[in-house]
């Protein structure tokens, strides 16, 4: 199978799972957005994205891309470090047109895994999962139950907490990294790329992952500063 | 005249591809700026000779530029701080009086050391030979005219041929791939007409010959390009990517 037995096979594994990671965060921003204009709005999508099948489909094929994203991602790094030899050079220096993040995809991609365990505690095991379980049978709190479908209260709660917040935007930051990197990074892998391309796919790829990232932060910070008030 | 500088030099040092190796620390006098790097290394061997010493062993062939041959990953980059230049094209002046000037040899496994800071290169050779061709009967001479290309495309192609196939990108690479040295091979014959009717045989050819040799996965991170002494640019990596995937996809 030319997907896991050569080197651009494995990449374009990594780009595919890349991109479609990228469009269900775009999705989950403009969801997050409706929260700052209607409470009501906004729990009228997390009634419609509990434990219902369509839902859990979407879950399921979620968790699978992240999976196959990680389990590539330490794949490559493994064979990678194995090309590289074991002697490492005693000076290094990076050129100019190296990205930093370029180089980190690796630490970025984990600081985000850590984020996205914190994330799914916070949202998930208290959304979605209760309502799972209470579907199949488990006994499950009644009061964590009716506040299942509650997305608004469950955001007030989490940034409330100044801890949270700051964690929060640190995983956001490092997302940016990975981002900025990897969208771009994805296009080339596919081929999807030429002289005059490069640039606009860089461009494209900072001005998109910027606009993701600071609408996720918006609701953060709207939200815990109104915890303040 | 340049002024004169006296640096020291460190220097791998390393028996055979499986041995040890370990720095070894030398002190230049007087090194007048306009000597070339190599010429530097001349010196230096000259004098460990006449000392008794065993000389440095290092690679290089037409001190111009264009074969490919010197190979010298200098202060942490391949072919020393100058951009769009090899080795041999270095002078003593890039450096200044008292420097530390650290000189390795290109690490990666798919290029074993032969010894200091020579190492083998045949992995390329062997890229080559899996596809870097072109076969078909030529027969006689055409008249130059005979076959039109477009200028662009015959620039590109003169772009991807000015590859010297030096290393220098799987030196650079964190990930030891060989995917700019490829990718230039590959799109030197596929952009030309001649090249076309054997495209994505070649490029799967080549590419799997590449990953057989221990080369690691491209990540894009671009310092291939920015160490290419004849800025060989990413977008042939974009273009072997989309003939292996084209390839694949036709199978």
């Amino acid at each position: 199978m030319w997907l896991s037995n050569s080197s651009v096979g494995r990449k374009v594994v990594m780009s595919v799972t890349g991109v479609a990671l990228i469009l269900f965060l775009t999705f989950h921003m403009a969801m997050n957005l409706v929260s700052l204009f209607s409470a009501e709005g906004y729990n009228m999508v997390c009634e419609f994205l509990g434990a219902n099948w369509y839902a859990l489909a979407a879950t399921v094929i979620l968790a699978a891309l992240f999976v196959i994203h990680i389990i590539y991602a330490f794949w490559l790094t493994m064979q990678n470090r194995q090309a590289r030899g074991n002697e490492r050079y005693a000076v290094t220096d990076r050129p100019k047109t190296v990205e930093w993040a370029s180089q980190n995809m690796l630490v970025l991609g984990l600081i985000v895994i850590v984020g996205l365990g914190l994330h799914l505690f916070h949202f998930w095991s208290k959304m979605q999962l209760p309502e799972l379980m209470h579907n199949m049978g488990a006994s499950v709190d009644p009061m964590t139950l009716s506040y299942a479908a509650d997305g608004v209260f469950h955001i007030e709660n989490t940034f409330a907490s100044v801890a949270n917040v700051v964690l929060y935007l640190v995983w956001l930051g490092a997302l940016w990294f990975h981002l900025t990197h990897g969208f771009w990074s994805a296009m080339q892998t596919l081929g999807w790329n030429n002289k005059v391309w490069l640039n606009r796919w860089k461009c494209i790829s900072n001005i998109y992952t910027s606009i993701v990232v600071a609408c996720f932060a918006l609701v953060i910070i709207v939200f815990f500063i109104k915890s303040l008030i | 005249m340049d002024k004169n500088i006296s640096f020291t030099l460190k220097i791998w040092r390393q028996n055979g591809p499986k041995e040890k190796g370990h720095f070894d620390t030398f002190q230049m006098k007087d090194i007048p700026g306009d000597t070339s790097f190599l010429e530097m290394l001349d010196i230096l061997n000259e004098q460990l000779i006449s000392e008794g010493k065993e000389p440095v062993v290092f690679d290089h062939d037409c001190r111009e530029g264009i074969c490919g041959m010197c190979s010298l990953y200098i202060n942490g980059h391949p072919h020393g701080p100058a951009t769009g230049a090899t080795t041999c094209q270095i002078y003593m002046r890039r450096f200044q009086d008292g420097d530390t000037i650290t000189v390795e040899p290109w690490r990666s496994a798919g290029f074993p050391v032969i010894k200091d800071l020579m190492v083998d290169r045949s992995a390329f050779d062997k890229i080559m030979q899996a596809g870097g061709y072109v076969s078909v009967r030529t027969g006689a001479p055409q008249d130059a005219n005979a076959i039109l290309i477009p200028k662009p495309i015959a620039d590109e192609a003169m772009d991807a041929a000015s590859c010297i196939g030096c290393g220098a990108c799987v030196a650079a690479c964190k990930n030891g791939s060989a995917m700019l040295f490829v990718s230039a091979k590959v799109s030197q014959l596929n952009l030309l007409p001649q090249g076309k009717p054997e495209a994505l045989k070649r490029a799967k050819a080549m590419l799997s010959k590449m990953d057989e040799l221990g080369f690691g996965n491209c990540t894009n991170t671009r310092a291939c390009e920015a160490e290419c002494p004849k800025c060989v640019s990413i977008t042939n990596i974009a273009r072997l990517n989309r003939d292996f995937i084209r390839a694949k996809l036709k199978d």
